[in-house]
């Protein structure tokens, strides 16, 4: 009978870690290379680390909802790309030499953003028609946009890199607010924006329901459609912002900004839980998996291992991530 | 009789969460017999086969084959042991061959050095077509399966167990989409198994069937094993007082709802699928169960799709308080008022990563939404604990997942989503399929009392108890046409079975 008890509470343990897995990862990760480079734990490192999660945060938390939707983006860094094409043409200082429109008036901030999350929207918007309407599968709906973003990204800039990005914009970048990061505030807006919608509202729901089980949102009286529409468009415009904040952080563009992005972001979604069987991804869960990733690539720059093989490293910690994480479903069948 | 017994099942118990499948049955099957296995929905007959071939493990007691012990981990095991089970669900691979199809897994191979390199096509044809003249279908190897009749596909898959040399083939409900004459060349196939010394394990609801293919019967219920008997002393009657084993009126509740006026009219409705519902037109009143009766492949649940959107229609009218509908989505059909469980509710009924919470307010979140776009949280808690409440649904909290409660409760959750949303005309798809005793009798309950609340309940049902005992009338459907509405108290087996035979 003691024996029998025993094991019952080993297995507890044992399935609260599985249950916990990211977050013991994370912890054990900060203790181990703290302990290591004693550097690593420094109020800079940690800026630099929330500044660099900031704009990826906001990228996964746009894919997001596609991966819940049991779809995927794959056009999301392309689409980042455009919206720091659209800052950085448009945003340059008045006095800048090389200006990209020559005669384009001074206009605010404020404005341009705006018409870069409009016009990444809009391309968001596309990919939900696409998906909903002609019912393409996400993944080949979003790598044909993919293809179709870069180059019109590329005629668009004619292939030239952009500098001379105004002070009102790089400032966004390099502001603080009681030591806090402007970047890192703007991304806790979007995470508080998100969680919103998806705990509060009905559209949330519908993304979860669908996730599920698409035949039985649909027979529950669910708008597909028009719910899959909306979640591409969503993503689509916070691509747009994720796109100016790059911008603004490195002062300039190029039509190959953000490439490769979606990849992180959907590791960094699924390592933070988000499962690619659809219905499930918290908030939550998907700050930590970004944080554990720009953890991670830090951590490893501080151990001093090469760029090669830091490659090799994410690529294991996501697959190891993702095993450890799936027991959680594969014990409850 | 005589023969010696080929198989023994002893003892065997099976449980999973919150019910007990099976309690200690024994089953016994004789060298070339045909034995029919009895027993009303969820009385344990698949989940005893479903043992016997290795797809569920026994929690207890012991399988012998010809006389040795033995532990079937999976349906391989069972297979390579001369165990072959047909199931109620062909799965055929639709896009290859005959052939393919019978020897996928074990192809002939064509060896080099004794390596195999590709598939011996010409072999494998070859003993396919020998394969089939033993089930005398008259078929090319080469054609694909997409391309045959569900009784010529069940023909290969009998073909198939052959090919196993089984000594025992499961055959689970093998004529419930079968017409007449197929059903009578699938038993001359049988008869000579059985003469060849094979023995058949035959599940079935239909009687008639059974008296007249079996050799023995044994007739299970809740679980429980009730006996063996010789089908030449068994009669329809018998083989119903032991299924049932208890009072009918015991099993339904009190029916006193009163049928009023006519609300909800379906005129000449029919689908754009010449093979689908036609010309379907019947009305329902204010406070009254319907029961739609029929065959598997009558099309009873593609017409109340059809009615609720899912599946389109190409002619006809519905009325509802004489005012036509036009439906072309379930949101449509939702907001007058209609309401559909469905039959698969795993497929279409259940979010299964999802709360029990949100299960049941998937359907109606419109009602809790403040200020236009926040939910009210609060609200949808107690709108989920009320039903939990009222239903008695057994879960440890809202928040727990729907795919770790029952079936039976699963099904009450879904049905507290349509309740929610007080519908007028409530349509139930198969709703007791797969629950066990208990959670029927509440299910007929809240059927009643929605009727007595004046709302109009449709129920399908393929159980013929749970048809006379809950319909106030039954419409019957054959072929996809309307064979007839009988009024409840008219009403019996054999005049239904009679109307749902009647086109074919």
């Amino acid at each position: 009978m003691s024996t029998r008890k025993m094991k019952l509470n080993s297995s507890n343990i044992k399935n609260r870690m599985i249950e916990n897995a990211m977050y013991i990862i994370l912890i054990t990760m900060v203790i181990v290379v703290t302990i290591l480079r004693p550097k690593f734990l420094s109020l800079g490192n940690f800026q630099n680390i929330l500044m660099n999660s900031s704009v990826r945060l906001i990228i996964a938390l746009g894919v997001s909802g596609a991966l819940i939707t049991r779809g995927t983006d794959l056009s999301a860094g392309r689409i980042v790309g455009v919206g720091a094409v659209i800052a950085g043409t448009l945003l340059q200082r008045p006095d800048y030499a090389a200006k990209f429109f020559p005669n384009f008036p001074d206009t605010p901030v404020w404005m341009i953003l705006i018409l870069a999350m409009i016009v990444t929207m809009l391309i968001g918007l596309i990919n939900g028609l696409v998906i909903a309407y002609l019912h393409v599968p996400p993944f080949i709906a979003t790598l044909g946009m993919q293809s179709i973003v870069y180059g019109f990204a590329q005629v668009y800039t004619r292939n030239e890199p952009i500098g001379g990005l105004k002070v009102e914009l790089t400032s966004i970048a390099t502001g603080r607010v009681f030591g806090i990061p402007n970047l890192a505030i703007i991304a806790l807006i979007v995470i508080a924006f998100m969680w919103f919608i998806l705990n509060m509202t009905k559209f949330g729901k519908y993304i979860y329901a669908i996730g599920g089980n698409e035949v039985a949102a649909e027979v529950a009286g669910v708008n597909v459609t028009f719910t899959k529409i909306r979640v591409y468009a969503l993503a689509g415009l916070l691509y747009g912002l994720a796109g100016v904040l790059m911008a603004a952080k490195s002062g300039g563009a190029t039509a190959n900004y953000g490439i490769g992005y979606e990849l992180e972001a959907i590791a960094a979604c699924t390592i933070g839980g988000v499962s690619t069987a659809g219905g499930v991804g918290t908030i939550g869960g998907i700050v930590s998996g970004v944080l554990i990733f720009e953890l991670l690539k830090t951590a490893l720059q501080f151990l001093g291992v090469t760029p090669d093989l830091q490659y090799v490293a994410i690529g294991l910690v996501i697959v190891a991530a993702v095993a450890i994480d799936i027991r959680k479903y594969l014990a409850k069948k | 009789m005589g023969q010696e017994i080929i198989l023994e099942m002893n003892h065997i118990s099976k449980s999973f969460p919150g019910v007990k499948a099976l309690d200690d049955v024994s089953f016994h099957v004789r060298k070339g017999t045909v034995h029919a296995l009895m027993g009303e929905n969820g009385a344990g007959k698949s989940t005893l086969m479903k043992c016997l071939f290795g797809i569920y493990l026994p929690d207890d007691g012991e399988i012998i084959l010809e006389g040795k012990k033995m532990d079937f981990h999976n349906p391989k095991d069972a297979l390579n042991a001369g165990i072959s089970m047909i199931h109620q669900e062909l799965q055929p691979i639709p896009y290859r061959s005959i052939a393919e199809n019978l020897w996928i897994g074990r192809y002939p191979m064509i060896k080099i050095a004794n390596i195999p390199v590709m598939v011996d096509a010409k072999k494998m044809r070859d003993m396919s077509t020998d394969l089939l003249s033993r089930v005398r279908l008259n078929a090319n190897p080469d054609t694909k399966l997409k391309d045959l009749s569900v009784s010529q596909i069940q023909s290969i898959e009998i073909a198939k167990a052959i090919s196993y040399n089984a000594k025992i083939i499961i055959m689970d409900e093998p004529t419930s989409s079968l017409t007449q004459a197929e059903v009578t060349q699938l038993f001359e196939i049988i008869n000579e198994l059985r003469n060849q010394g094979v023995s058949i394990i035959y599940i079935s609801h239909k009687m008639e069937e059974i008296l007249r293919i079996s050799d023995e019967v044994t007739i299970m219920r809740d679980g429980r094993y009730i006996g063996t008997y010789l089908s030449s002393e068994l009669t329809m009657d018998l083989i119903i007082t032991k299924m049932v084993g208890r009072e009918l009126t015991n099993l339904y509740p009190p029916k006193n709802n009163v049928p009023g006026d006519v609300v909800f009219e379906v005129k000449n409705f029919t689908s754009p699928n010449p093979r689908s519902f036609k010309d379907v037109s019947f009305d329902l009143r204010r406070g009254e169960i319907l029961g739609i009766g029929g065959l598997v492949g009558a099309q009873r649940t593609e017409l109340v799709e059809g009615i609720f959107g899912i599946r389109a229609s190409s002619f006809g009218e519905i009325k509802l308080h004489g005012k036509t509908l036009k439906i072309n989505h379930p949101r449509d059909a939702i907001r007058k008022g209609i309401s559909l469980l469905t039959e698969d509710r795993r497929g279409s009924g259940i979010f299964g990563v999802l709360s029990v919470r949100d299960n049941v307010s998937v359907a109606s979140l419109d009602d809790y939404v403040d200020f236009h776009i926040k939910l009210n949280n609060r609200k949808l808690n107690a709108l989920a604990e009320d039903n939990i409440r009222k239903l008695s649904i057994k879960t440890p909290s809202t928040k727990t997942k729907i795919q770790s409660l029952s079936g039976g409760n699963q099904q009450k959750v879904i049905i507290s989503r349509w309740l929610a949303r007080d519908p007028e005309i409530f349509i139930l798809d198969e709703p007791t399929r797969g629950i066990d005793v208990g959670a029927k009798y509440e299910i007929y309950s809240i059927m009643v009392s929605l009727a007595k609340a004046g709302k109009s309940v449709i129920m399908i049902s393929s159980e013929m108890p749970e048809l006379l005992g809950m319909s106030d009338r039954i419409l019957v459907m054959c072929e996809g046409k309307l064979s007839g509405i009988v009024e409840g108290k008219d009403a019996n087996q054999e005049k239904i079975m009679e109307l749902a035979t009647k086109y074919m």
